[in-house]
């Protein structure tokens, strides 16, 4: 009896940890503006920050807990920040207050991703392995195409669509063309804030981890460990597949409604929504552990600060950040390392220091 | 009535029998074995009892309910858990989360409830938590329920497994060589632990097993497969004492 309420508060303590850590993050950072301390620079890079953060948690979720390997997750960032990009600049000529309009086009964003997330989920998730990793490659790159032929037009006949061009539109005198093929969208409301962007951070991580530690999170764990004794004790593996897949892609879809409102014009490019990105993001997950949620955000924070913070060494930046990332990858993966880690861990010198008390 | 009525179960595998014309009906509270050599069918009867195959000809009935041709997870809902030959556990998890994803489906609540942290997640949480350490108890791995299922030793993974399958309250348990791979000494203490769980969770068993020992000394009847198809059944000391039997299974 003792054990389970410590373990259910070591969940609770794990998690506190975590916000705490984004709360400090903010914290110091607020400073540092109040103060003028920031460079333009980097005062440019606080939504992306936030943004590779929630993208490096939601992959965590299909790739760390329910241990399948996805290389679309650009895609599904990328239908979120088109559906958002669309509905504010639908909405910005109705009146509609800009807040309420924000809110509404996160929530339109991880919807429209979720959906996809099914739609895709259901015929991909039958895959294993490197076939799974292929085909969502596939299908991130798909959605990036479509994104760059998708001609969407309004006037007063409603809307129009077409795959050809913008003339085909057919579009009466008065009407605007909202996404312009390969020029996307322009015109978005720059929306996004450091602020918003740490609440979604905040919103993502409560999501993920209560989640996790969930009978849900739990049936997702066990299809990961072992589907065929999950199955036995009466696990709907696809029920569970779809849902992490989905929750995953919705909040990737998050990710993405904070990239559009962050600039003005949306374009869909190899390098924002490309494998790229894709694969950027796997790296964030693998470095910050695989099923590791606060390892991931940490990970994805460093390594998009660290090209900058090199920026003055100029030529050998990206070599710094080669080296970073192989000795990140030892540290948190090589047996010995992690014996050692473990061993000269705060927790286990405490743990040492009170046997020691005892025994004296 | 019988709880497990099996008639005339086979499937085929493009042309080989696997399992031909198999018969079965265990009693409520039997301890009943299956015994063959290797390649006889006895597991391939386990994935078609429990869903993974579907038969290609037969009827099975647990307690008067027809569930041939089931799914998995239907049959698990219908009351038949299983172990595994080769150990099956949630690596991964700890001890205590194995057996409570075993009670996955008797314990419910929504996704926005254990998410949004509502009242009935802290009540149905509490309440797995209670049944699970009951579970542990039993198998004396309550000592051991923060551990990682992967860091148990061989044999405390066999009772694990075990724990697993009685936690989706079962009316029918169906163990694969659970004494495969164990000395004498746990072998003897898995027999026990056997009869334990048969009185205690007044159990219906079918077990697959190699070790002659362990099935002479608990199973009270026995069917002997041989290529697919049944070669004896009866009373354990009748059929282990069957000359056709010792001839194509025990050795003269």
């Amino acid at each position: 009896m003792i054990h389970m309420t410590a373990k259910l508060s070591k969940n609770v303590r794990s998690n506190a940890i975590t916000y705490g850590i984004v709360l400090v993050f903010y914290a110091v950072v607020q400073i540092l503006l109040a103060t003028g301390n920031l460079s333009s620079l980097m005062r440019g890079l606080l939504v992306p920050l936030c943004m590779y953060a929630i993208l490096a948690v939601s992959l965590n979720l299909t790739v760390g807990i329910l241990g399948e390997l996805s290389l679309g997750h650009a895609g599904f960032m990328c239908v979120g920040a088109f559906a958002s990009a669309f509905f504010s600049k639908y909405m910005a000529e109705t009146g509609m207050p800009a807040g309420i309009r924000f809110v509404a086009a996160i929530l339109i964003g991880a919807l429209m991703a979720g959906i996809f997330g099914i739609l895709i989920g259901i015929p991909v998730l039958r895959l294993k392995g490197d076939y799974l990793a292929i085909v969502t490659l596939a299908f991130g790159e798909i959605i990036k195409n479509v994104m760059n032929v998708l001609f969407i037009g309004k006037d007063s006949d409603g809307l129009h669509f077409s795959m050809n061009s913008a003339v085909d539109l057919h579009l009466k005198e008065g009407g605007t063309v909202i996404v312009n093929g390969p020029q996307g969208i322009t015109g978005t409301p720059n929306q996004s804030t450091f602020t918003i962007g740490i609440i979604l951070l905040l919103i993502t991580l409560f999501i993920v981890l209560n989640l996790i530690q969930s009978r849900d999170g739990r049936a997702i764990m066990a299809i990961r460990d072992n589907r065929i004794a999950a199955e036995s004790v009466g696990i709907n593996i696809t029920k569970y597949k779809l849902m992490a897949f989905s929750i995953s892609a919705a909040l990737a879809g998050v990710a993405g409604v904070l990239y559009a409102h962050n600039l003005s014009t949306l374009i869909a490019q190899p390098k924002n929504f490309g494998y790229n990105m894709s694969i950027m993001i796997l790296v964030y997950v693998v470095l910050g552990g695989i099923g590791n949620i606060r390892g991931s955000m940490i990970a994805a924070v460093i390594l998009t600060l660290l090209p900058e913070l090199l920026r003055g060494l100029n030529d050998y930046r990206m070599l710094i950040y080669a080296i970073v990332l192989i000795v990140m990858m030892i540290v948190n993966w090589n047996p010995t390392c992690k014996a050692f880690r473990e061993k000269y861990s705060f927790r286990n010198i405490k743990a040492r220091m009170k046997t020691a008390k005892e025994v004296r | 009535m019988a709880l497990l009525e099996v008639k005339d179960l086979s499937i085929s595998f493009g042309g080989l029998r696997a399992v031909d014309d198999f018969n079965v009906s265990i009693e409520k509270g039997q301890l009943y074995g299956l015994i063959g050599p290797n390649g006889a069918g006895k597991t391939t009867i386990f994935n078609l009892l429990t869903g993974v195959y579907k038969p290609s000809k037969g009827k099975i009935e647990l307690d008067g309910k027809n569930i041939t041709g089931h799914s998995t997870i239907e049959i698990s809902k219908a009351g038949i858990a299983r172990t595994f030959q080769n150990i099956r556990l949630f690596d991964k998890l700890t001890v205590l989360d194995n057996v409570k994803v075993g009670l996955h489906n008797h314990n419910r609540y929504s996704t926005a409830a254990g998410i949004f942290r509502l009242p009935t997640f802290y009540r149905t949480e509490k309440r797995m938590n209670e049944r699970a350490m009951e579970l542990l108890k039993v198998f004396d791995l309550d000592g051991e329920a923060d551990y990682l299922a992967s860091n148990l030793p061989y044999g405390r993974q066999r009772k694990l497994e075990i724990a697993r399958a009685l936690a989706t309250e079962p009316k029918l348990l169906l163990l694969d060589e659970p004494a495969a791979g164990m000395n004498p000494n746990e072998t003897k203490e898995l027999m026990d632990t056997i009869h334990f769980v048969r009185d205690r969770f007044d159990m219906t068993i079918l077990l697959i097993e190699h070790d002659m020992k362990l099935v002479a000394g608990i199973c009270e009847e026995l069917s002997v497969l041989n290529f697919g198809k049944e070669l004896a059944q009866g009373k354990t000391s009748d059929v282990l004492n069957d000359p056709e039997v010792i001839k194509a299974y025990l050795g003269e």
